[in-house]
């Protein structure tokens, strides 16, 4: 049925290649010996991921990322699920504004949302630290968590909520019975998303670093003074553990998607 | 059916949040470009002269071309590779599912190690030199590489080739198949089909994928530094140096409101082009 197309196949294979590259690199060389570059790869020695245990420095800031990305996403999660209620239920005068203004910092360039925050921070005199970093991230990330879940109500019959209702379920009860359960599948993808951007996230966070380093940046200060072989066995372990957490997902997705069939 | 309270309680807190960390901090900027900076302080008083700075000298024109340039140049590339693959994968591949988590997975890895990935592998003592002196294509390290506006090219067009090929896949993955079959009933040919159906329905994500790739790419600052050398220096990264060491917060917030408008009026555009290149 389907024509066979060579030149096309051959083509998308390029393309993966190219994609691929970077990451088989980057992996190959965390194993190297001798350090980053250099063909072909010789002297195999798990040497940086013993350099990488006794780092604090690098681990510290892997804290602090996980720390970081846990309180974005519950702030995102907060205003984005109130955001999506609001927007799919609630009349309100600026709607339009509100919903343009919120997907803003996804698609304006990074800095430009980081250094107006820099700007609120330094005008209320609040001290730059992982605390804004996380408004920052919390509040760039609310659009995520709101689409989502906006999508998902837009999915669900409100028939549902009406019936809870008039069976005398107060609205407090309807919302917390009839209305979380429903929107649970999009709540947690957003909260995978929200976590893992806010992990990887940083244009905002450059801006508004205080002292302690969040990881991306302690690579970033790392990659400046030369180039080391520890940052690609951290980021070869990392990108393992994102790769068991999007496993996991699926099979979550999947097990949820025989409960609800609806979706 | 909801109550007053209900709707208080929903849309007040987001709405506050967003005012006060978004609509506030914006204004701030919009505010700062139009303060000036003597010595170590901001003088809060309402002037022209950011502007004026932005007009009289030719550097900001001539690296926000640039910007734009390369911005164009990986939109571009990211298109010319992301198209082809997700045509092939929604209309040529038996495993659909698994080949679009395969385009995925590699954004996982985080966007600051995959630039330093392709800088181990442009470097000049760096993998791809290594190989071709390995299998003697050449003799000596080739400089050009690194630290020039082909490995920013090359770096950017593969972190957003993903977001150009997303939109573009859902829009080809959006297009009823019976459409194909009728008009290969009506004995239309491969090209054709292609030409008259697919692409035409295509462009709305076509659309979408290329304004991604061309604003994320125009304020990118990262892979300018790690890869670009000083003749890879883009936009924002004049925004960085006028808030870190050259210390000129209002010429810095201008820059960026400058930058600001042109993305807004990107978006505005494209939005307008893919609604009217959607059938309804």
């Amino acid at each position: 049925m389907k024509p066979r197309a060579w030149g096309l196949t051959i083509f998308s294979a390029l393309v993966f290649a190219f994609l691929y590259l970077p990451v088989l690199t980057l992996i190959v060389y965390s194993f190297n010996g001798p350090g980053v570059g250099g063909f072909p790869p010789r002297d195999l020695t798990l040497r940086w991921y013993g350099m990488l245990l006794e780092d604090d420095a690098l681990w510290n800031s892997v804290l602090n990322s996980l720390t970081v990305a846990a309180a974005a996403t519950a702030i995102a999660l907060v205003f984005g699920l109130c955001a999506a209620l609001a927007l799919d239920r609630v009349p309100f005068p600026g709607k339009y504004v509100f919903r343009r203004l919120v997907l803003l910092p996804l698609i304006l360039p990074g800095i430009i949302t980081g250094l107006s925050l820099l700007m609120l921070f330094v005008v209320v005199g609040m001290k730059l630290s992982l605390l804004t970093i996380t408004l920052g991230h919390g509040t760039a990330l609310i659009s995520v968590a709101a689409t989502e879940i906006l999508a998902g109500l837009q999915k669900f019959p409100r028939s549902l909520e009406e019936a809870s209702l008039d069976l005398g379920a107060s609205q407090w009860q309807t919302f917390w019975r009839v209305t979380m359960p429903s929107l649970r599948l999009p709540i947690v993808s957003s909260a995978l998303l929200i976590f893992t951007l806010s992990m990887d996230e940083i244009a905002v966070s450059f801006f508004l670093l205080g002292r302690e380093n969040t990881l991306p940046l302690e690579i970033w200060s790392r990659l400046r003074r030369g180039i080391t072989p520890e940052i690609n066995a951290i980021s070869t372990i990392i990108f393992a553990f994102s790769l068991v957490t999007i496993g996991a997902w699926y099979r979550l997705r999947r097990t949820d998607e025989v409960v609800l069939p609806e979706g | 059916m909801y109550g007053r309270a209900y709707k208080t309680a929903v849309a007040l807190p987001p709405v506050a949040w967003v005012a006060a960390f978004l609509l506030i901090p914006y204004a701030f900027l919009f505010c700062y470009s139009f303060w000036s900076v003597s010595g170590q302080n901001v003088v809060h008083e309402w002037t022209l002269v950011n502007y004026r700075e932005l007009l009289h000298s030719s550097m900001y024109g001539s690296v926000m071309a640039r910007s734009a340039r390369i911005a164009a140049t990986v939109t571009l590339l990211s298109m010319l590779l992301g198209f082809p693959l997700a045509y092939y994968i929604s209309f040529h591949c038996s495993r659909r599912k698994e080949l679009y988590q395969l385009v995925i997975i590699p954004l996982w890895v985080s966007y600051l190690v995959r630039a330093y990935a392709w800088k181990t592998i442009l470097g000049s003592d760096g993998v791809l030199n290594s190989l071709l002196q390995f299998v003697h294509l050449s003799h000596e390290p080739l400089g050009f590489l690194l630290y020039s506006p082909l490995a920013v090219l090359i770096t950017l067009t593969h972190i957003y080739v993903a977001f150009a090929f997303l939109p573009i896949y859902a829009s080809l993955e959006h297009i009823p198949r019976n459409l194909l079959e009728a008009a290969r009933d009506l004995g239309a040919s491969g090209p054709r089909m292609f030409w008259t159906v697919i692409f035409p329905l295509s462009l709305p994500g076509v659309i979408a994928g290329a304004t991604f790739a061309f604003v994320l790419s125009l304020g990118d600052f990262l892979s300018p530094l790690l890869v670009g050398g000083p003749s890879g220096i883009m936009i924002s990264n004049i925004v960085v140096s006028l808030f870190g060491a050259a210390f000129n917060w209002p010429l810095g917030a201008a820059v960026s409101l400058c930058l600001l408008l042109v993305v807004l009026a990107i978006l505005w555009v494209t939005e307008r082009l893919q609604h009217r290149l959607t059938f309804h």
